[in-house]
């Protein structure tokens, strides 16, 4: 039985003040006025940092209009560079001004998708009745408790963020944009609002359920609770394919309302899931070393580690077959999301792609290193800050286009949701006996061997 | 030697032969060889057989085959003749490589497999028209087969072989090879 520290309390208590005090200092700090963004302008150019290139960047990326008006107001403002001085000025005003509700976004999904991640993982555990992982239900059901609470918050940031994140929820944007005025039909305020609360409830409704059956698997006299989480399961499965495909369309690709991919939901699910494994596998172990997980073996780790290994190899695929079909056919509707990503953020586009491929796929290949925890944890803490990245990929183009970095309001975005995460996860672990007792493939589990 | 002798303890339960082995190497009697008709979990490891190391033979042929296929597609694409095919840009190896992952992927794969395959097939001497080792026909059939070359006293090892399951112990003569 895991008993909540008073440690670990106050240790996620503290990063939330932290990193909500930090965020709303990024918060109140990017409150400037458009005279404010014109001095930081002629500064900067001043300096001559990222004038040019960044400049002609967001007149060619921007998705605030759609081409032919912005090919109008290009000519206008050739005649009249005053005038184009000041639009700038504007656009990057909105930028700095969209940093720490991304910021705060990014983080914000970044912890729900572990949560949901681990829950697709937990299901097909249950759908597959795999023998080896019933010793890790308990820590699986623990991580899922933070989806209800993540998910909602980060509908809430979406909703509060409103034109900040989705350009598609500013009503000015859209009356001069035909592009997503053809898409009102899925992209408006209500029917967003809708289709978040289906997600989520479904989600929940599994989790809830699963978690009830689960624990009360442990007192049953017959196997009618582990049946009935078989059957849920399966069903969960086929509404979870569905949901985070169009919660990946409206969660993350609208907030490039003109650009598309079929396979962005495939694409973020790997994201997830590798995430949530990762996040198993670094619980266990830390459980594992306070003594708390007694028929955990090494064999158990193998395994975790070989999905982490597996799941890394996916996502690479799907990141790479998304990028050459775009790369190679270069039909400008498409490729924009790319230029924009190479161009403006050369460094994290590929440092992501080296950390979320490359490394694990080095450090896990070799059958010994994946039972020694510390290769685990290492490969572990350089998959979460890649796939970190990988949603701040997804989300800081789009919003703050050029007016990105790693600054205040990201780390303490990380940190606000890092704690609460902790605090909700290893409150979950503190309710229930760490071992699922009487699941009938416990035994199996126990014995485990690989 | 002599005193070589050969025997051959046949058993008909895979759960006997791995008991079997671990009491003959408590008795330190050298084990030749033993015939499965299908692999038997753990009986590398009751033998105290070395892993193989198949594997990293596999990587390195792997890492072969992914120089091969850059230095190949380098060499035609982008050295010998840089065509503008279609506006892919053919200047650099890096600026043109999305197009040649698929062909670096799998010719890595194809290595990797074909030739750890031949390895597998050198190192345990399998190539057509080779003369079958095979000792006794039911060994591929439902009997295990252990063989001892040992030049200790016979009537112990007879006896501890009759103890540990034997269905059938056949003292061989020592081919002339």
């Amino acid at each position: 039985m895991y008993i909540l520290s008073n440690r670990l309390k106050i240790f996620s208590l503290a990063l939330i003040i932290i990193g909500s005090l930090g965020w709303f200092y990024s918060y109140s700090s990017s409150h400037l006025t458009l005279d404010q963004v014109k001095e930081l302008l002629a500064e900067e150019s001043h300096n001559g940092s990222h004038s040019d290139t960044a400049h002609a960047m967001e007149n060619s990326n921007e998705n605030h209009h759609n081409t032919d008006i912005h090919h109008e107001e290009m000519d206008e403002h050739s005649e009249d560079a005053h005038g184009h001085e000041d639009e700038h000025a504007e656009h990057v005003l909105h930028q700095i001004h969209n940093r720490p509700y991304a910021a705060l976004y990014v983080a914000a999904f970044f912890f729900m998708m572990i949560s949901l991640g681990t829950l697709a993982f937990y299901a097909i555990q249950y759908a597959s009745q795999a023998g080896w992982s019933p010793v890790l239900f308990r820590v699986m059901e623990a991580i899922t408790y933070y989806l209800l609470p993540g998910a909602l918050i980060v509908l809430l940031i979406a909703y509060v963020g409103d034109k900040h994140i989705f350009i598609w929820m500013d009503p000015e944007v859209v009356a001069h944009d035909e592009i997503i005025q053809a898409k009102e039909g899925w992209l408006n305020k209500t029917s967003f609002l809708i289709r978040a609360l289906i997600y989520i409830g479904g989600w929940s409704l599994y989790r809830y359920f699963s978690r009830k059956f689960s624990v009360a698997q442990d007192h049953a006299k017959d196997n009618k609770n582990f049946k009935r989480n078989f059957q849920i399961s399966a069903g969960f499965l086929v509404f979870f394919m569905y949901t985070e495909s169009m919660m990946s369309w409206d969660w993350i690709m609208s907030v490039d309302p003109h650009w598309f991919s079929t396979l962005f939901g495939w694409y973020v699910f790997a994201s997830m899931a590798v995430s949530g494994i990762t996040v198993i596998a670094l619980i266990t172990i830390y459980l594992k070393s306070k003594g708390l997980l007694e028929y955990v073996n090494d064999s158990h780790l193998h395994d975790l580690a070989k999905f982490m290994f597996g799941f890394s190899v996916f996502w690479a695929y799907l990141w790479f077959s998304q990028f050459m079909l775009i790369w190679y056919a270069n039909i400008p509707e498409e490729v924009t999301y790319f230029v924009t990503r190479i161009e403006i953020y050369p460094i994290p586009f590929f440092t992501m792609f080296a950390l979320n491929f490359l490394f694990p796929f080095f450090v896990l290949m070799n059958s010994d290193y994946k039972r020694v925890p510390i290769f685990i944890i290492m490969a572990g803490v350089v998959i979460l800050v890649g796939h970190y990245m990988d949603v701040y990929m997804m989300i800081m183009p789009a919003t703050v286009i050029d007016r990105y970095g790693f600054g205040i309001a990201e780390f303490s975005s990380i940190l606000i949701f890092l704690g609460l995460f902790l605090l909700i996860v290893f409150y979950s672990l503190s309710k229930e006996e760490l071992l699922a007792k009487r699941n009938p493939l416990i035994k199996e589990s126990k014995n485990f061997h690989y | 030697m002599e005193s070589t002798k050969t025997f051959h303890a046949l058993y008909n339960d895979d759960d006997v032969l791995l008991s079997a082995v671990k009491v003959i190497k408590e008795k330190h009697y050298d084990i030749e060889e033993i015939y499965t008709p299908f692999p038997v979990h753990g009986l590398d490891k009751v033998m105290g057989l070395e892993p193989t190391r198949l594997a990293i033979a596999a990587f390195i042929y792997g890492c072969i085959g992914i120089t091969v296929a850059t230095l190949m597609m380098n060499y035609i694409m982008i050295v010998d003749w840089p065509q503008n095919i279609g506006g892919k840009p053919s200047f650099s190896y890096l600026e043109n490589m999305p197009a040649f992952v698929p062909i670096m992927f799998e010719l890595t794969v194809f290595h990797a497999a074909h030739l750890m395959v031949i390895t597998f097939y050198l190192r345990s001497r399998m190539w057509p028209l080779k003369e079958a080792e095979n000792p006794d026909p039911r060994t591929t059939d439902d009997h295990f087969l252990i063989e001892i070359i040992t030049d200790k006293p016979v009537a112990p090892l007879k006896k501890l072989l009759k103890d540990s399951g034997a269905v059938e112990i056949n003292e061989i003569k020592n081919k002339v090879n």
